[in-house]
Formats: C-alpha cells, sequence, structure tokens
C-alpha cells in the first residue's frame, strides 16, 4: 500500500497520518499468527488422529477385526480383545444416559419453567454448575467410601429377593457397573440441563404465550408444546451427554471394577475402554501398548461419531428458531 | 459562486467551480451482492460547506455516504464502480488503502458509538493512534470544546464514556472524529438517536465546525438539512427495474432544493408528498 | 350464590371457573409438579453429600503438613501433598502459556478477521469436537507424541496435554466474547482508520476481556481437575519438582493412587487432597463467573 497519496493536502494543525510503516507490520504479523492459530486447531485435529491411529497400526493388522470381538485380554500370550470393554462402555454410557437423561431434562423443565422464583432459580442453576466443576477423581474417592457402602445394602437385597432377573443376578462385592453408571449419571447430568436450559430458552416467548392463551395448564404447555418445540435441542444434550459418557475415565477406573467380562448384572464388576486404557496404560509393555492403542482408537472413533452427530443434531435445532424468527 | 441566472433555470444554480472541490464523487453503481442498491450519481462536495443528503428511507443516501470514506469496504459483498476523487486521487485507486482514507476523512455514525474507555481515552484515541507526539490533555480539552462537551464532562473525565447520556455520547463521538482535526467529516444521521435539545446542541456544532472542515450529512429530517445544509443533494428510490435501486435526482444550494426545485420528484418531496 | 337475586325460571347454566382440584389434568398437573421438585431436590444431593465429605474427611487432615510435606510411603504416618500442589500448579501454568495466546489468536480470526472463511467454519466446529473429547485420549495422544519420543514422563508433556484440554474452552468463550464486542464500536475504530489489528488490539480485545478472561479461567478450571491425561504423561513423583522434563506430581493423580491403597493415613490424605483441588477449581470456577458477570 501506498500512503504518501495524500501528503500534499495542507493540514496545518491537524495531527492526521498514515499509519506508519511499524502499524503495518503489525497489521500483517498480528493477521497472521491469527491464521496460524486459527490453523492449529485443524493441525492438532489431525495430527491426533495419525498419531494415534498410526501407533494402533501395527496391532490393527496384527489382530485385525477379531480385536473387537474377541473377550480375552492375555498379555503373557499377546491376546486382546475389546468386546467387554466395548459392551461396559455402552452398557454403563447407556444406564447413565437413561438416569442423567431424566435427571437432566426434568432440571431443565425446573429450571426455565417458572417453577422457581428468578433468584432462587440462579441459585439452583449454579448448584448444578458446581456439580459440573467437581472433579472425575473426587467423585470416584466419593463413590469408593460413600457410594459403594450404600448401595450394598439395596443390592444384596434385590440380589436375594429378585436374582431371577438378569440385572440382579450377582450381588455387588464392592466396585461394580451400579455405582460406576450412577456416578457417571451424576457427571453427565450438569451437561444434559444446560444444554436442555438453552435449547427451551431459544423458544420464542410468543410460543408460550399461545398455549397459555389455549387455555393449557402449565404442565399441557410443558409437554404438549414446550418439550416438542425444544425436541432437536434436548436430543442434541442427550447425545452430547452420552458422548460424555462414553469417555469418560478416572471416577469409572475407580469404581467399575476393571474386570474383564461380559454380564447383564447391574451389580457385576466391568470395564471400559477408557478404563481400560487408565488402568493399563502406565505399567504396559510394548505389545500391550499397540494393542491399548488400538483400544484408543477405538475410542476415539465411537466418541468422535457420538459428538459429531450431536452437534449436528444442536446446529439444526439452532437453525430452526433462527429460520423462525 | 454567484453565477447569474440569466438563461434556463438549471443553470441559475451558482457554479461549483473545480477548485472548491474537495472531494468530486461520481458513481455509477454500487452493489451489494447482485443488489444493485445506488447508481448514476454525480455528487460534487466542496470545501468548507456542509452538504445535506436527503430522500426517503432506501434511497442509498447512507451508502453513498459510507462509500466516501470507504466505510463500505468492510462488507464483504459490497462492489463498488465509479470514481471518488478526494484532492485529485481517486480513492478506490487499487494502490489506496482504505485505512488511510479513514484517518482523513473522520466519521460520526447513526448510534453514538463511544468506545468502553474512560472520556479522556475515547477523545485521545484517535491522537494516541496517529502517534501524537504534543500536549494530549491540550487537544482533548480542544477537541471537548470544540464539540460543546467541555463544560459538562471536565470534572469527569476519567468516567467511562458509556456513562454519558445519548447527546452527551453523540458529542463524544463528534469530539472523538475532531480530535485529529481531520480534513473532512462524514455524518450519518447523527441526530437520529438525540432529542431536541441534544440536536440542536449538535447542529449549532456543525455550523461553528464548518469554518474547518468539510461536513457531509445524511439526514431524514428536512427542517434539519434547510437549518444546516448550505447545498442539498436529494436521493430516491428507483423501482423501475424491479428492485430498489437509489439515485440523485437533484443536487443545489438548499434554499433552491427546498423552494424552487428543478425536478418534480424534489417537488413532491419537499412539499411532503410523499416519504 | 347471591340469596338476594331473584330467581329466574330458566337457571343460567354458567361454566365454572373455579379450580377443580380434582379434575384428571389438575391432578396430574399436581403429580407432575411434586415428581419435578422431588427430582431436582434429589439431584442435588450429590453435591452436598460431596462437600460434606470433603469438609469433614478432608478437613480433619487438612494442615500445614499435608500442604506442604511429601507423600508418605505406605506405613508412615502424616506426610502430605506438597509436592502434588506445586506439580498441579506447574503444569497448569504451562498448559496456560501454550493454550491461551494460541486460542486468543484463534478466537480473534474465528471471531472478527474471516468468521464466515473455510478455515473458520473447520477450525470452529473442530473446537466443538474438541470439548466433547475423551480427556484420556488427549492423554494417549500426548504420551505418543511426547512421552514415546522423549522417553520419558515429564511436567512437559502433563502440561502439552492440559494445554490441548484447555484450547477448545478458551477458543468457544474468548470468540463469544469477541463477536459480543457490538458492531458499532469496530465501526468506530474503523471509521478513525484504524487498520484492522489496531481494531482488534485498541478496541475489541480490551473489550472483550471480560469475557475472554472468564473462558481463559474456566479453562484453568477444567484442566486443574483433570487426571486421566496426567497419567499417561506426567505419571507421579514421590518428589519435589526439580526439572520439566521428569515425571511430576499432581492432586488428582495423587487422589486415584492413595483412593485405592488399603491404609487410613493414604486415604484421609486422598480427602485433604480432594478438599484442596475442589477449592481451586471452585474458586477459578467462581472468579470466572464473577468476572463474566461484568457487562459493557
Amino acid at each position: 500500500m501506498v500512503s504518501h497519496l495524500f501528503d500534499h493536502i495542507d493540514r496545518s494543525g491537524s495531527v492526521t497520518a498514515p499509519p506508519s510503516g511499524g502499524d503495518y507490520a503489525f497489521d500483517r504479523g498480528f493477521r497472521g499468527i491469527a491464521w496460524m492459530s486459527a490453523a492449529i486447531i485443524l493441525a492438532l485435529v489431525a495430527y491426533i488422529i495419525i498419531e494415534i491411529g498410526g501407533k494402533a497400526l501395527p496391532a490393527m493388522t496384527q489382530y485385525g477385526f477379531g480385536f473387537l470381538t474377541s473377550t480375552t485380554w492375555n498379555v503373557q500370550e499377546s491376546q486382546f480383545g475389546i468386546l467387554p470393554e466395548i459392551w461396559g462402555t455402552l452398557y454403563s454410557s447407556l444406564l447413565a444416559l437413561l438416569l442423567g437423561g431424566i435427571f437432566g431434562v426434568v432440571i431443565a423443565i425446573f429450571l426455565t419453567q417458572d417453577f422457581l422464583p428468578a433468584r432462587l432459580a440462579v441459585v439452583f442453576r449454579t448448584i448444578i454448575e458446581l456439580l459440573a466443576a467437581i472433579p472425575s477423581v473426587v467423585f470416584g474417592l466419593w463413590g469408593i467410601y460413600v457410594l459403594i457402602p450404600l448401595l450394598r445394602p439395596v443390592a444384596d437385597w434385590l440380589n436375594g429377593e429378585l436374582d431371577f432377573i438378569p440385572f440382579f443376578s450377582t450381588s455387588l462385592s464392592g466396585p461394580g457397573l451400579a455405582p460406576a453408571a450412577l456416578v457417571l449419571a451424576i457427571m453427565i447430568l450438569p451437561t444434559i440441563a444446560a444444554i436442555s436450559v438453552d435449547a427451551l430458552r431459544q423458544i420464542p416467548y410468543k410460543v408460550k404465550e399461545a398455549a397459555y392463551g389455549m387455555g393449557t395448564t402449565r404442565w399441557e404447555a410443558i409437554l404438549k408444546v414446550m418439550l416438542p418445540t425444544a425436541g432437536s435441542g434436548i436430543l442434541a444434550a442427550l447425545v452430547l451427554g452420552f458422548g460424555r459418557a462414553l469417555g469418560e475415565t478416572m471416577a469409572l477406573a475407580m469404581l467399575i471394577g476393571n474386570s474383564n467380562q461380559i454380564s447383564a448384572s447391574l451389580f457385576a464388576p466391568a470395564n471400559t475402554l477408557a478404563a481400560l486404557l487408565a488402568s493399563s496404560f502406565p505399567e504396559a509393555g510394548e505389545v500391550e501398548v499397540q494393542a491399548l492403542m488400538y483400544a484408543a482408537l477405538a475410542l476415539l472413533a465411537i466418541t468422535l461419531i457420538v459428538n459429531v452427530v450431536g452437534l449436528a443434531v444442536m446446529k439444526f435445532a439452532t437453525r430452526k428458531f433462527e429460520a423462525e424468527r | 459562486m454567484n453565477a447569474v441566472a440569466e438563461t434556463a433555470a438549471v443553470e441559475s444554480v451558482p457554479a461549483i467551480t473545480p477548485d472548491n472541490v474537495v472531494m468530486d464523487c461520481e458513481l455509477q453503481k454500487i452493489f451489494y451482492g447482485d443488489f444493485l442498491a445506488v447508481r448514476d450519481s454525480h455528487v460534487p462536495i466542496e470545501k468548507n460547506k456542509i452538504i445535506g443528503f436527503i430522500g426517503p428511507s432506501g434511497c442509498g443516501k447512507s451508502t453513498v455516504l459510507r462509500s466516501l470514506n470507504r466505510m463500505n469496504d468492510l462488507i464483504p459483498i459490497f462492489r463498488f464502480q465509479g470514481k471518488v476523487t478526494y484532492h485529485g486521487q481517486d480513492i478506490y485507486d487499487n494502490k489506496v488503502d482504505p485505512v488511510v482514507v479513514r484517518r482523513y476523512i473522520g466519521m460520526v455514525f447513526q448510534q453514538p458509538n463511544p468506545f468502553s474507555m474512560s472520556i479522556y481515552d475515547n477523545v485521545a484515541f484517535g491522537l494516541r493512534l496517529n502517534r501524537f507526539k504534543g500536549d494530549l490533555d491540550e487537544r482533548v480539552e480542544k477537541a471537548l470544546r470544540g464539540a460543546a462537551l467541555w463544560n459538562e464532562v471536565k470534572d469527569k473525565l476519567k468516567n467511562s464514556g458509556l456513562s454519558l447520556s445519548g447527546g452527551q455520547q453523540q458529542r463524544l463521538c463528534i469530539a472523538r472524529a475532531i480530535a485529529t482535526e481531520p480534513d473532512m467529516l462524514l455524518m450519518d444521521e447523527p441526530c437520529s438517536a438525540l432529542d431536541p435539545i441534544a440536536t440542536r446542541k449538535v447542529e449549532e456544532l456543525m455550523l461553528e465546525l464548518k469554518e474547518k472542515y468539510t461536513i457531509a450529512i445524511v439526514t431524514h429530517n428536512m427542517q434539519q438539512a434547510m437549518r444546516v445544509a448550505d447545498t442539498t443533494a436529494f436521493f430516491a428510490v428507483d423501482i423501475s427495474q424491479g428492485s430498489r435501486t437509489g439515485y440523485m435526482v437533484e443536487m443545489g444550494p438548499t434554499q433552491q432544493i427546498f423552494e424552487q426545485p428543478q425536478q418534480q420528484l424534489t417537488r413532491e418531496y419537499v412539499r411532503g408528498e410523499f416519504s | 350464590m347471591n340469596s338476594s337475586m331473584p330467581v329466574t325460571d330458566a337457571p343460567l347454566r354458567l361454566p365454572s371457573l373455579h379450580r377443580a382440584h380434582f379434575e384428571a389434568r389438575t391432578l396430574q398437573s399436581g403429580i407432575l409438579t411434586a415428581s419435578t421438585w422431588i427430582l431436582a431436590l434429589v439431584a442435588s444431593i450429590p453435591l452436598f453429600s460431596v462437600i460434606y465429605m470433603l469438609l469433614v474427611e478432608g478437613g480433619s487432615r487438612l494442615d500445614w503438613e499435608a500442604l506442604t510435606a511429601l507423600p508418605p510411603s505406605a506405613f508412615e504416618m502424616g506426610g502430605g501433598f506438597g509436592n502434588a500442589i506445586v506439580g498441579t500448579g506447574v503444569m497448569i501454568g504451562l498448559a496456560t502459556l501454550i493454550s491461551v495466546p494460541i486460542g486468543i489468536f484463534s478466537a480473534i480470526y474465528l471471531a472478527i478477521l474471516d468468521p464466515d472463511s473455510k478455515l473458520a467454519h473447520t477450525a470452529r466446529f473442530l473446537a466443538k469436537v474438541l470439548t466433547g473429547f475423551p480427556s484420556v485420549l488427549t492423554g494417549v495422544f500426548v504420551y505418543a507424541a511426547l512421552v514415546v519420543t522423549m522417553k520419558t514422563y515429564s511436567a512437559l508433556a502433563g502440561g502439552v496435554a492440559l494445554a490441548v484440554l484447555m484450547l477448545p474452552t478458551v477458543v468457544l468463550a474468548a470468540e463469544q466474547a469477541m463477536v459480543m464486542v457490538p458492531k458499532k464500536m469496530k465501526d468506530a475504530a474503523f471509521g478513525m482508520g484504524c487498520t484492522r489489528a489496531q481494531v482488534i488490539w485498541k478496541v475489541v480485545l480490551p473489550t472483550g476481556l471480560p469475557g475472554i478472561l472468564t473462558g481463559v479461567m474456566l479453562g484453568i478450571a477444567r484442566a486443574a481437575g483433570e487426571s486421566a491425561p496426567l497419567l499417561f504423561t506426567a505419571l507421579f513423583s514421590n518428589y519435589f519438582l526439580s526439572s520439566l522434563s521428569e515425571p511430576t506430581a499432581s492432586l488428582s493423580i495423587l487422589i486415584f493412587n492413595f483412593s485405592g491403597m488399603p491404609y487410613d493415613n493414604q486415604i484421609e490424605l486422598a480427602w485433604a487432597a480432594s478438599l484442596v483441588l475442589v477449592l481451586i477449581v471452585l474458586v477459578l470456577n467462581i472468579t470466572a463467573r464473577f468476572i463474566g458477570r461484568q457487562k459493557f
């Protein structure tokens, strides 16, 4: 850019001047750095996939798809399979989704549909948000020393009286699926509640007015108008909550029992992909690390798909309202 | 200046001599994407005068104003065909940096838009931007006096610019614009967000400022144009091509535009027959 | 209702406008409302239970020794987690140094420089994907990328892993904060003849600062509580940090390790460390909220 074009203008008393060469250099450098930083995000994701995929490659060629369907994890004989972990991951996450979903959506309704005076709603919302701030390990610790002792008598009674139902077919000897799924539910509840709250808040006020104007009760308005209108947003909340549950690690590694078995029982110990990584990685030898990298890749693929679906649903939900406005 | 009205009425317009014209703006076409917003308008702007742009809404008068310091370049789909010659230099020339243009041609916007910093820092912003080395306090005071705001804010220069009332904020924005003493001042409906008293203060201010600056002002309000503008340009919307394209119908000394306009459209507009 | 009213032959039957307490829809409403209240209250029990346990179990053990001493070995009494506090602090510091500049600059690109470009759309989308990315995989990634090449677990690897975790939070929050800066302020700056960098540096960043800081604090809070990625990158150490390229202790890994030990002393320390960790995270969260509340 040429910056002396207007130098001939009489500017007595004026301090206007074109930007200096330094200003231009700063501008160019600044924009260059910003562009690079944005590009780093792309590079990072690509690098993550390449790095994990590359390290998993030896195990992939060696074990093939059998890795995903085999149930043995034997380091001595170099036999590896992650079917129990896939089962445990899906089972615990679905249970957590069921519980966390019900609680999360109900809390979102509770916070947005005039159940509480505005100030109390803020307090309650803060409580739920603080729940999200408690570190995973602390929930693990709490699970071991508070939740499991609390659950054991209940589990023993259910197992004693109803052991013909597969869910209650074993007793709770300590860590197990039930405490893990419960803690998982608590951990994903704030995510689901927060996104659902946003979905419900996005509904234009006139929709609510229209519902009440037709003479609905509060619950008729909520069930027949508000929830269906916010439906796709709440769906996104559930999918993203599910994604979070799939990848949650530490609390599960502490509570699920890290046992390589497939059982329908809620009280049997189990394992998840993330917990397998956390518990085996630090002491693993080279061959096991390769197998673990393959497991990591499987987890990466599952969570990536779930998250992308969740984000797509969320985008769809937001678009719907932008179009309506 | 006072060319005699001997022949046809059209020629009774006082001649605008080239050496008086600080900015000669020959717009051919202004597009937003595929939408033709303004076409074929020739607006010479004279030094140390106030030129008012009037016309019904959607006639492109703000678009034209914003083309004069290349503010429209911020809109990615904006396209400009034509020439705006400022001191002999086409500001749309490829070599010209819009940033430089805006340093010489200041702007006051429709909505008061002070930065969220102190009153003092708002006014000093442009001075610091231009690396002014002299007495900052003096220039800030001068600008605030120039904007008729000094007496109201001299004891609270450290307060946030956003703490002022709407009218004061707008005068702060004017002070900010004139602190560097630019060459021209563009004002895009500067009083539309203000009450009548604040409006009067800003108008009085404009009349004082034209001693030093050339001012172009877009206004919705015909009375305002009559009160402050030396020259008035009337824009209208042409819907004959299917889209709403603005163009300049007529331009001349304000009194003439309002009392004996040459064009039928202008006559109807100034008489309030359409808006 | 009013006995003084003349009784007419054909009584007018007005629909009752009174509440019908036992009509089905009223009853349904009541039950649903009651269940909602119960569920909402039940949902807050875990938080209060956790806080109660932290205060009782952790508070009783939290003293100067716990905050400064080295971790005890199996049968040793006393001890603390001073090295873990230092380690957590150092790794968070590293993570902040790495992620905040990159995060803010990418947010500048996404919010202002080229919000609608392909790069911006992709980066924004990937940042959102990364927020839901399992932290354990971040650990695995940094293990593969850094620990394997450096041939040692280290504070540096831990810091990088936490930086990867923080980055999306910082980017998205900072972008939001900058988008919120009113357009008229940016216009004013452009109208003064600012270059784009000057508009951002002198107007957008200062105005959006509270929001950006909130994002940074929330990112730090998230990183501070993380443990899974540290397990693969920093591991643990029983000693104070002496170099960035050696295994390093952190509060969260200490809690993880001690929680599974059969010794009361270690378990008490795990609770005390949890209390410290939760306090750090909560203080960061509350500060973030407080800063975020100041609106322009």
